[in-house]
């Protein structure tokens, strides 16, 4: 167990001393918020009522961006073929790595979330949603990722494929995380998204280390 | 005993996993396969076309479904196929099961395409729009990309031996787009028109329409058959050409 949390305690560790690049995901999210309003015109009504979409989108298009950092790094110093051998299944340190990597990604988001608010025009019962949407949707992301990542991570020019390939499968936490935000159907539609994510969260390790094993082949 | 005294049994099974026995074995079916498709194209598109009533509501509209319904069943078919062949990939190893899945990915993605080109043809005069983002056409967008990302996938790999392993479990995650496509119009009721034809209680459409969507359905099975059969046989005769060429530039100058 203590290999587990050392495996995040890492991540966080190294992503922290490198810096920056949760920085550059949150000003990327922040940045889809401040054109589409220059796209779509700044009718207040029109933008509150599109807000949720965008929200989702940017916090979509920004989980796609910081993808290849989950395995790539370990598979260029060689790390990937050590988890082989360590003391915990290849399963457990992916889910660990899903972990930290939410943490590093998601979590800034969700923090940056008042921030689009403001300029989407959102009013508080919305905002609040939104968080609470991003909250229980973003790890069901992280988990595709994971499997997306695992399957390109021994590709040296793979770079659009990965979020390719798990686009399509990221579509109903989209439909849902959007569905949960604002009108009747929320509650339905925020259960349905916490239950796509525990599912993806439990079985997309699997998927990932099977992948990580082939790759690593 | 020593490992090349070892005598190996061929039953029928063997004879059909090993490439250089599939190459021999298929090179006599594709020809006559291709003939029986011609054929039965013939049959059905004179039947569809000619010797079909039209419905009372839109008229000689309803033929385009003898082509639209065989592409979107074929569609979910090939994908159930390259599921199999995932299947056979991961579990069983089987040597020919990724080349099955590369073949048919290109098929199905085509078949997709053609069914949601068709039904959007169908739709404008009948249903008044070219699309809808109801349940059955999204989750169909969706396993046309799908089965895209499955084709960029195979491309962006050089060892396509460590291709086939990934691009299988990247097939069966894909596969549970199967049963919502089949689905789709039972849970979410909007616009396109629920199953008729593989329902609890039966066909429920008369004879004298699903005889030529049946001849049909079998004309395009066909149809994909022998182009998957030619395009596994490419396959393998492409690895070699790739390993023939690979042995020269190694022994070159020797």
């Amino acid at each position: 167990m203590s290999a587990f949390w050392a495996l995040i305690v890492r991540d966080l560790r190294v992503s922290t001393r490198i810096g920056g690049e949760a920085l550059t995901l949150v000003l990327f999210f922040v940045m889809i918020g401040v054109v589409v309003p220059f796209a779509v015109g700044p009718d207040k009504v029109q933008l509150a009522k599109l807000a949720p979409g965008i929200v989702w989108i940017a916090a979509f298009l920004s989980m796609l961006l910081g993808l290849d950092r989950l395995f790539r790094n370990d598979d260029e110093d060689g790390s990937l073929l050590l988890f082989r051998h360590a003391a915990i299944p290849m399963e457990a340190i992916v889910v660990a790595k899903v972990i930290a990597h939410w943490l590093l990604t998601a979590l800034p988001l969700i923090f940056a979330t008042p921030v689009l608010a403001i300029l989407l025009a959102m009013d508080f019962a919305s905002w609040w949603q939104t968080v609470l949407s991003l909250v229980l949707g973003t790890p069901a992301l992280v988990g595709f990722g994971a499997l997306g990542a695992a399957v390109t991570v021994s590709l040296r020019r793979g770079g659009l494929i990965a979020p390719v390939l798990i686009l399509p499968l990221c579509i109903p936490v989209l439909i849902f995380g959007v569905g949960a935000i604002g009108g009747d159907s929320s509650g339905p539609a925020m259960l349905f998204l916490a239950a796509i994510t525990l599912v993806v969260v439990a079985f997309s390790p699997f998927a990932a280390a099977l992948a990580l094993r082939t790759a690593g082949d | 005993m020593t490992l090349d005294a070892t005598a190996r049994k061929t039953n029928w099974f063997s004879r059909l996993a090993h490439p250089g026995q599939f190459l021999s074995w298929s090179r006599l079916i594709v020809m006559p396969l291709a003939v029986l498709t011609a054929l039965c194209f013939a049959v059905g598109l004179w039947v569809a076309f000619f010797n079909s009533p039209e419905d009372y509501q839109m008229g000689d509209m309803v033929r385009v479904m003898y082509i639209h319904v065989p592409n979107a069943w074929l569609s979910q078919f090939v994908y159930g196929l390259m599921a199999a062949s995932a299947l056979g990939t991961l579990v069983w190893r089987h040597p020919l099961a990724d080349v099955a899945n590369k073949a048919a990915a290109p098929l199905g993605a085509a078949f997709t395409a053609l069914a949601l080109f068709t039904g959007a043809l169908w739709g404008r005069p009948t249903w008044g729009t070219f699309w809808e983002w109801d349940g059955r056409m999204t989750s169909t967008l969706v396993l046309l990309l799908i089965y895209l990302g499955i084709v960029a996938l195979w491309r962006a790999f050089d060892d396509q031996l460590r291709a086939g392993r990934v691009v299988a479990i990247v097939t069966l995650v894909g596969a549970i787009n199967i049963p919502v496509i089949k689905f789709s119009v039972d849970w979410w009721n909007t616009l396109h028109q629920p199953a008729s034809v593989f329902t609890a209680e039966g066909p429920k459409m008369p004879l004298s329409i699903l005889t030529p969507l049946l001849v049909m359905m079998l004309a395009f099975t066909l149809l994909f058959l022998t182009l998957h059969m030619v395009g596994m046989r490419t396959e393998i005769l492409r690895r070699r050409a790739e390993t023939m060429s690979r042995q020269a530039a190694l022994s070159g100058g020797q």
